[in-house]
């Protein structure tokens, strides 16, 4: 049973997007949620969808979508042979709500403990902090939809399509056994790729540098992320022990106002470390296209192999010459569609780092001159008594 | 000059007051367990009293010492009487008679024995009828004017401190600097110096001499066997430099105390303690510190709790002052726990950043963009600065609000200690007038039965008896004098330091922010220029 109040809250925040360059430019195909419910675990998002194309049925539909059915529509693209040279783009994460709800209760348990505007004072903070990772998790959902939108493959795909019209529960498709056995079989060779995306003698040196370049940031990014993470909750803990500092304080009937540090300070750190989560993930995304490719080529080279050897015995020639064709097709297919991608994913990585970068520092600099204000108020206060 | 002489002249107790406008602020002091309480204030009518929280009783021989630099409740009596502003008869008087001086210092109660001045007083008349004719108060402003006179008479600090010797044997010498203007010191600037047994000792002197006053006594700071045994092994880290500059700190804090409270100040073993060049090792010290002081203090209230306490009196003022002082320390001792949690956080939080700051450097020297490369190493930078910032504000979140929060704790300790020694003396009047009940009664029987040679004795023993309830009953109500002047005072010098303090810990605050803007300001053009 969760004490967690169900959130009804209207979630409309354009300016929220920070992750992401804004995705939703072409009118053809706008998507956005604008609303969420949660219920006890699950989180239904309201999928809107305002389109002109031809192959929608509607011009402007909404549908009720769970988490789940998110991750049916990444898998069953990234399953999808014909994108194998393309990003896609990152899995939402599950909606957390643990450290909220884990709080909450422990506040519930200490409420005899503390006066009753402290208690009132920590559950506002609690409910605002459950109220960011509700928006946080919109978010997230939303930009994948988006990037899917924004992308001139991938948005006409027909599961992508099914996923933003088909108004009854998706459930029954996403328990397709074949399906879950799939990504959990895809999900063991995907260890054994990490061998042979090193193994592999590449021919190309665009290449070469990208899969150099993004195995080193990638695990520099991981390590950013975690250290983001950790300062970012050293800095609530700091902000939490201010508010019960001022409860007491005002108990004492000492001048309290030392809501200074408050969990102000925290939102801009929360978004550096979501710039970095979310891109931790999308470099995922780009090393699993590389991982493709590798395998690609690997395909192509026992392909060769084959030849020869059928060539050898002269036996089965047409049919290893013709799957040779075709691995050869296919990876050059994956390279060619691969370096535009990694080359735009780039792009758009250091965009989204500048705009996040930008508005970090401008949100820090807005709140450190509010609580200078709120500083000086407080001492001019006390000065005057 | 001694009790009887008191006795002779004035009904009860002491303070009788020069004319005052205000008669309402003092009617509610009058002690409930007299009907003559009301006349004790009568015609106390002080300006001062005007001033909401402070009601100076004046000492037993009915004089506000002229106190040298109580900040705020001097008495107007004596004020009033040195008409030039900062004149301090008790100072004079006690260069010429020092004597004299500490005699009074142990007899009276507290408030202050400018005794010295007591043969001029207290020919002016004990009477408060006289006393009102004789002394004028002074207006409000003059009061104040001297007030913060007052403030700058006597200033000490505790500075340089400096390791002694070696090993196990080795201590921490303080330089003990004080400037003053008061004519009872030899120099105008001297310093001397001290360990910290020494400060131990002044405070187990002062404790014997005042605290059966109802005087609050400062508590000094706590004995650490940890903290000097890392000193004198010579550990030259961070933690010891902490722990030595935190005692410097809570050691001048202490000296400030001592020397702001009126009757502290005139005490001779406070003299001795700044001025003498050597001063004679305190050794039973080392059974006794602060904290087994309170110790003392908190098994004799908890003692005193399980007899029949209630002091049964009409003015509950003392009965409810108690109880906001015990919730008083309560909550800062709840406050204090949470500030220690607040400093452990931001230490974690300035040593996450470093961590961050350094990770975020390495991921900008694999970006292969340049300018966002170059931003991230910026960020690198700014995270740095950030942690110093944190570092900064941590010290500050300890030396000045959370010392400032144990000192007071330790304070209110003390405040319960007087609270205790009034409830003493009042259990020692009720014993006496139950002791002379019974005498009073075992005359009757004799009489009855016709003993005369017992008679006698029995007569003497009543007249005796009646000595000891008068004279206790008199220290009860000058005890209860004192501890409320002490508490009104505390109160007024806590409010005075938890506002400097507060304002100081936000001014560092506000500073801290002042530099943060800079560093992103700064950083700015960095993030803009990434293309």
């Amino acid at each position: 049973p969760s004490s967690v109040p169900p959130v009804h809250p209207c979630l409309r925040d354009s300016g929220a997007r920070s992750v992401s360059v804004d995705l939703n430019n072409d009118a053809s195909l706008l998507i956005d949620i604008p609303d969420a419910l949660c219920e006890r675990d699950k989180v239904k998002f309201t999928v809107h969808t305002k389109t002109t194309l031809s192959c929608f049925q509607k011009l402007d539909f909404s549908v009720p979508r769970q988490h789940e059915d998110f991750i049916w529509l990444h898998d069953t693209l990234v399953e999808t042979e014909d994108y194998a040279g393309l990003i896609i783009p990152p899995a939402p994460p599950k909606p957390d709500f643990e450290s909220p709800r884990e709080k909450m209760h422990k506040l519930g348990e200490g409420e005899a403990t503390m006066t009753k505007e402290e208690y009132s004072k920590m559950k506002q903070e609690l409910e605002a902090e459950y109220l960011a990772v509700f928006k946080k998790t919109v978010q997230v959902h939303e930009v994948f939809l988006q990037r899917l939108s924004s992308h001139p493959i991938l948005s006409k795909d027909r599961n992508f399509q099914i996923f933003l019209e088909y108004d009854q529960d998706l459930s029954v498709r996403r328990k397709n056994a074949k399906e879950t056995f799939g990504s959990f079989f895809k999900n063991m060779v995907k260890s054994a790729d990490e061998v042979i995306i090193s193994g592999i003698k590449e021919v190309d040196d665009f290449f070469e540098q990208e899969k150099t370049f993004l195995l080193d940031y990638s695990s520099k990014i991981k390590d950013s992320t975690a250290k983001a993470e950790k300062m970012t909750r050293s800095h609530k803990n700091v902000a939490d022990d201010y508010i019960h500092i001022s409860a007491t304080l005002s108990s004492l009937s000492v001048d309290d106002n030392t809501k200074v540090e408050g969990r102000v300070a925290s939102d801009e750190e929360l978004k550096l470390t979501e710039l970095l989560r979310y891109y931790m993930r999308d470099i995922q995304a780009a090393k699993d296209l590389l991982y493709r490719r590798a395998r690609a080529l690997a395909d192509y080279e026992n392909s060769n192999k084959a030849l020869d050897k059928a060539r050898l015995k002269s036996k089965d020639m047409a049919q290893a010459e013709e799957h040779q064709q075709q691995c050869l097709q296919k990876f050059d297919k994956l390279s060619e569609s691969g370096k535009r991608e990694l080359t735009s994913f780039k792009g758009r990585r250091v965009v989204a780092f500048r705009k996040n970068l930008i508005e970090m520092a401008e949100l820090e600099i807005k709140h450190a001159k509010n609580n200078m204000a709120l500083l000086q108020g407080c001492i001019e206060l006390l000065k005057s008594n | 000059m001694s009790q009887t002489d008191m006795a002779a002249n004035s009904q009860r107790n002491p303070p009788p007051f020069p004319g005052s406008e205000d008669q309402d602020p003092l009617s509610e002091m009058a002690d409930g367990d007299s009907d003559e309480g009301e006349d004790i204030f009568v015609g106390n009518r002080n300006p001062v009293a005007a001033r909401t929280e402070s009601f100076q009783p004046n000492t037993a021989n009915g004089e506000e010492p002229a106190d040298l630099f109580s900040e705020e409740d001097s008495g107007p009596a004596a004020r009033s009487s040195n008409s030039p502003p900062g004149y301090k008869s008790s100072g004079v008087h006690s260069d010429d008679d020092s004597d004299l001086f500490a005699e009074a210092s142990m007899e009276l109660a507290g408030g202050g024995p400018s005794t010295a001045a007591k043969p001029s007083e207290a020919e002016a008349g004990p009477s408060p009828t006289t006393r009102k004719s004789t002394t004028q108060p002074m207006s409000m402003e003059q009061l104040e004017e001297d007030e913060v006179k007052d403030n700058f008479e006597l200033d000490v600090a505790v500075t340089n401190p400096e390791k002694i010797g070696d090993g196990m044997n080795a201590y921490m010498a303080y330089k003990v600097s004080t400037v003053t203007t008061l004519p009872m010191f030899r120099n105008r600037t001297f310093s001397v110096w001290r360990r910290f047994s020494d400060f131990l000792g002044l405070y187990e002197k002062l404790s014997l001499k005042h605290s059966l006053n109802g005087c609050i006594i400062p508590p000094p700071p706590e004995k650490s066997v940890v903290g000097m045994t890392k000193v004198k092994v010579g550990k030259e880290d961070s933690s010891s430099a902490d722990f030595v500059e935190r005692r410097r700190a809570a050691l001048e804090r202490y000296l400030q105390r001592v020397v702001s409270h009126p009757s502290l100040l005139q005490d001779p073993d406070v003299r001795e303690f700044l001025e003498r060049d050597e001063l004679p090792r305190a050794v039973s010290t080392q059974a006794l510190s602060g904290a087994g002081f309170l110790k003392m203090i908190n098994k004799a209230s908890d003692a005193v709790n399980k007899m029949t306490i209630k002091i049964n009196e009409s003015d509950t003022w003392f009965d409810d002052k108690l109880q906001e002082v015990e919730s008083e320390e309560l909550q800062l001792r709840k406050l204090h726990t949470v500030v220690e949690s607040l400093v452990n956080h931001r230490k974690e939080l300035c040593g996450n950043t470093a961590v961050f700051a350094k990770s975020i450097a390495m991921l900008g020297t694999s970006e292969d963009n340049t300018a966002l490369s170059r931003a991230l190493s910026q960020l690198a930078e700014v995270e740095d600065k950030m942690e110093a910032l944190h570092q900064a504000q941590a010290a500050s979140d300890f030396f000045i609000f959370a010392e400032l929060l144990a000192d007071y704790i330790r304070l209110l300790g003390a405040v319960r200690g007087c609270f205790e020694q009034r409830m003493k003396a009042w259990q020692r009047w009720q014993e006496s007038q139950s002791t002379l009940q019974k005498k009073r009664e075992a005359e009757a029987k004799l009489l009855w039965a016709n003993k005369p040679d017992k008679l006698q004795q029995a007569k003497e023993e009543i007249t005796e008896w009646e000595g000891k309830v008068t004279q206790y009953e008199r220290d009860f109500d000058r005890i209860s004098v004192t501890v409320r002047k002490e508490v009104l005072r505390f109160e007024k010098e806590k409010s005075k330091d938890f506002k400097s303090q507060l304002v100081k810990y936000l001014e560092s605050f506000l500073q801290s922010q002042q530099r943060l803007i800079k560093f992103w300001e700064a950083f700015l053009p960095e993030a803009k220029a990434i293309a």
